[in-house]
Parts: structure tokens; sequence; C-alpha cells
């Protein structure tokens, strides 16, 4: 058998995204939807390692794929967003900045390193209404190989990121009330699980990021919270 | 802006230490007679003391520099998260900026690590930044704050006073400290009594403040021509609530109207 001396760029790169994808497939989705109130991230967690958290004031992050990898870029952005509003002021730390530096670094790895990260990751910043030009929200995804997208109303990550993508095109309305986005979000999550009825609210990370909180507008729900929102 | 450095650890004051050693200048070649020369605005009184819901923690709003005022308004008890608060005393500059980075510091671990910082965590923290000091502090560049807030865990206020190597002490009753921290003590040790209610414990406050602008003229006291009143917060297991302006008004009138009648003086 002889050794393959060149293989094309296309091949390497095609192997990756294939090597990438199957790693984040692997995991289960998220899904992060805009409400009346402000933004609600959702992941179908059982386990106590957290797939969303703070950033920053208004800033927040949802990883899926190797756990390992995206919660290392998960911190990596906390000191960033923490020494961007020290050096400068607290608004000055925004989700697009955040956003443009994790595909920097991911496509990065992409390129350069042998092993793409299998990861997957939203950044969401929540509008503030007292300050003038902040007042939308902005959503942003950023691939295994770089890639960034913005989003509007809603976004999922993970391997059954399109499918769920045509499902809530067709059920999301702009402006719902936090109820009804957190069941549309379980129904989503439910569907990529196989359908699996009921998904219960131990099994769910659910945080939010709330327009009328004053100072961080990041909260963490309890599940004794989750179960009176979806009136169980 | 650089996108990951070399520090992975969970504090902030560290990892400006490792990746960002720029923005804390090197001060210990500045001599003692450069110091002198510049003129830096020093705050004055602070004090921290338990009462029935949790811990009282009030300060007054002048600066000075030597025989001057720097400013009548600064602000010298802040905030370090929902349930503790810093008051500081000495040069105000790198007073505040310890405040600052106290404050973030303690956001910064929480959402690295998932949850917060024990009481006793936060409070040895500052212990930490204020030995890291010690070289300004050599100069003249004193910071002596307080540290105070309600233990979640325990269901009650504590609060420490340090000294200028970081030496931290948990107190159990009250403490001042500042130009006029020795007249603010005096007067609390009167006034002192346990489980306080929270009206009696922003009373006793304001009377140690207005004892101490009394005999200590760097501290501001309550200045009911220009509207300028002491911060007065008060952290229970609900969080932190400051006295309003209207309440330390009427508390102070009420103050001076009982030394205005003890002395005779009728106005």
């Amino acid at each position: 058998m002889s050794m393959p001396f060149y293989v094309s760029p296309e091949q390497v790169m095609a192997d990756k995204a294939e090597y990438a994808r199957k790693g984040i497939a692997r995991g289960k989705s998220s899904v992060t939807l805009e409400y009346e109130g402000g933004i609600l991230l959702m992941a179908e967690n059982p386990s106590t390692l957290s797939k969303i958290g703070e950033i920053y004031d208004r800033v927040a992050f949802a990883g899926v794929g190797k756990f390992s990898e995206f919660d290392q870029l998960r911190k990596v952005g906390v000191r960033y967003a923490d020494v961007k509003g020290y050096s400068y002021s607290r608004e000055d730390v925004r989700a697009k900045a955040l956003a443009n530096a994790y595909s920097q670094a991911v496509g990065d790895v992409f390129t350069n390193q042998m092993k793409p990260l299998e990861v997957e990751m939203l950044v969401a910043e929540v509008g503030d209404d007292n300050l003038a030009g902040h007042e939308k929200n902005a959503i942003y995804r950023v691939q295994f190989d770089g890639s960034i997208s913005d989003h509007e109303g809603f976004c999922v990550i993970g391997g059954a990121a399109e499918e769920l993508h045509s499902y809530l095109a067709s059920e999301y309305r702009p402006g719902i009330p936090l109820g009804e986005a957190a069941r549309l979000g379980r129904n989503a999550l439910q569907r990529a699980s196989d359908g699996e009825p009921r998904m219960a609210p131990e099994n769910l990370e659910v945080c939010q990021l709330e327009r009328r909180r004053p100072g961080r507008k990041f909260n963490r729900l309890t599940t004794d919270q989750l179960r009176e929102l979806f009136g169980e | 802006m650089r996108f990951g450095g070399n520090y992975q650890g969970s504090s902030f004051s560290e990892l400006l230490e490792v990746d960002y050693a720029h923005f804390r200048p090197d001060m210990s070649r500045i001599s003692e007679a450069d110091r002198r020369a510049l003129s830096i605005p020093h705050g004055t009184t602070v004090l921290a003391f338990k009462y029935a819901e949790g811990v009282v923690m009030a300060g007054d709003r002048l600066a000075t520099e030597g025989h001057r005022v720097a400013s009548r308004d600064i602000q010298k008890v802040y905030a370090t998260d929902g349930h503790s608060m810093v008051a500081i005393a000495g040069a105000a500059g790198p007073a505040i900026e310890m405040a600052r980075i106290l404050r973030v510091e303690l956001e910064h671990y929480e959402k690295i690590e998932g949850e917060p910082l024990e009481l006793e965590g936060k409070a040895n923290k500052l212990s930490q930044m204020i030995r890291q000091n010690l070289p300004m502090a050599m100069q003249g560049l004193v910071v002596v704050p307080l540290f105070a807030g309600y233990d979640l865990r325990r269901h009650a206020g504590r609060l420490w006073k340090y000294d200028v190597t970081g030496g931290r002490y948990e107190e159990t009753e009250f403490e001042a400290t500042g130009s006029g921290g020795l007249f603010a003590s005096e007067s609390l040790k009167k006034a002192y009594a346990p489980e306080l209610s929270r009206a009696d414990a922003v009373k006793i406050a304001i009377e140690a403040l207005t004892d101490a602008a009394d005999q200590d003229r760097a501290t501001g006291g309550v200045d009911v021509e220009r509207g300028i009143f002491p911060i007065v917060g008060c952290c229970s297991r609900s969080g932190i609530a400051n006295a309003t302006d209207s309440e330390i008004r009427e508390v102070y009138q009420d103050i001076m109207a009982r030394r205005r009648s003890a002395s005779g003086v009728t106005s």
C-alpha cells in the first residue's frame, strides 16, 4: 500500500469540517428566542455543567459541542469582556465585537491546527431602552470554521440546527410573551431529541437576558421557576 | 483588545497583573519628595456596624487636598455586589480604583466559576489587594478600607477592618476609619447597642458622622445648605438599600434640635 504524498487543501478542509460536524452532532442543540421582555436562551441539559453563561451586563453565551472546548471559549469571553469594561466603560462591551473575536479565534484554529474545535457558539445581547442607539437586541452565531452570522427573532445552534430552524420559522412570531417563548423553545428541543414527549424542566437549562432588569441583566431560571413558567 | 491571554485562573486582579501589566504603573520609583510635591485628594471618615437585620456602612462626602476641599460630593461607600460593600478612606485615587477592581473581581469570579465567593473569601481577596498596594502605601498613598456584608450562609451581617499591610480583622460590633474615624468610633461606642432597628441604625450612623465632622475639619458631615448627604447603606438578607436623602435630612435635623435644646440655645 502506498502513502498519499499530496492531499488537496479542499480535501483537508472537507475532512476537518466533517470531523467537526460529527462532533457537534453528537451533542444536544440549543435554542435562543427573542421575547417581549428580552432574550431567552435554552438548552437540553440534564447535567449541572452549564452550556449557557453570563458574559457581561447585557451579553450572554451559549455553546454546543465539546464541553471542555466551548467552556474554555466562554471563560476567554468573560475575561475579554471584563477587561474591556474595566479599561473603557461598561456600555462599550458589545456582543458584535465579542462574536467577531470568537470568529477569528475559532477560524484560526480551523485553518492552522490539525484538529478543529468541535463547537458552535451563540452570543446574545439584549437592548437597553435607556441607552440611545443600543435599544435593539442582537444575536450572533459562530460556527466551528469561524463563519459568523447574525439572527433576528430566534437562532438554533447544534446538530439539529437546520431542521429546527425551519420549524421555528413557521411557529415563531416577534414580540411573543415569555411563557410562550419558553414553550416554543421546549417544543423545538423536543423535536431535536427525537420528539421525546414533554421534556422535564429538570432536563432543561434556561436563562434570560431581561431587558427591564437593572444592572446585570442575566438571570438563570431555577427548576421551580421553569415549572411555573410552563404552567405545570 | 487581545483575545485570550496566558492567565487561566478566576481572579480579575491576577488577570490584570499577568496579561495587562501596563494597566498598573510601577509607582515604587516615585520618591517620597516627588509624592509630597503632588497634591492628592484624600477621603476622610467611614464607618460600619451591625444592626438587627445585617450591617450598616456609612461615609461622609468630603475629599481634601491638604487644607483645601478637593470635592464635596465624592463617593466613599460602594456596593461591591448584591450583598457586600466596601468603604474607602485614604488616598482617593488608588482607593476608588481598588473598590472598582474589587467589584469587577467578585463579578468575574462568579461568572468564571458559576457561583459567587463566600463573604469571607471576598474579605480575604480585598486583603491581598491592599497588600499589593503596600509599595504605594510606603510612598504615602495609603488605602485602608472597611468591608462589610451579609453572610447568606450564616444569616448574619459581618464586617472587617484592614491595616496598611493587608492585615484583616473581623469586628463584632462597629468600626470607623479615616481622619475622623476616632471621633466616629467614640460616638458609636456610646450609642451602639446590639439588635438596633434600621431607623435607629441610620440615626446613630448620622450622629457619628456629625460628631466626626464637628471634631475633624476634613470630615464633611451633613451639608444641608448644598443638599449633600452622607451615604448610608443598609445591607440585609434582601440586599443593599441606601437611606434616602430626605430620611437623612430629617434624622440630622432631629439630632441638631436635640443638641440645641440640651445646650439651651433657641432658634
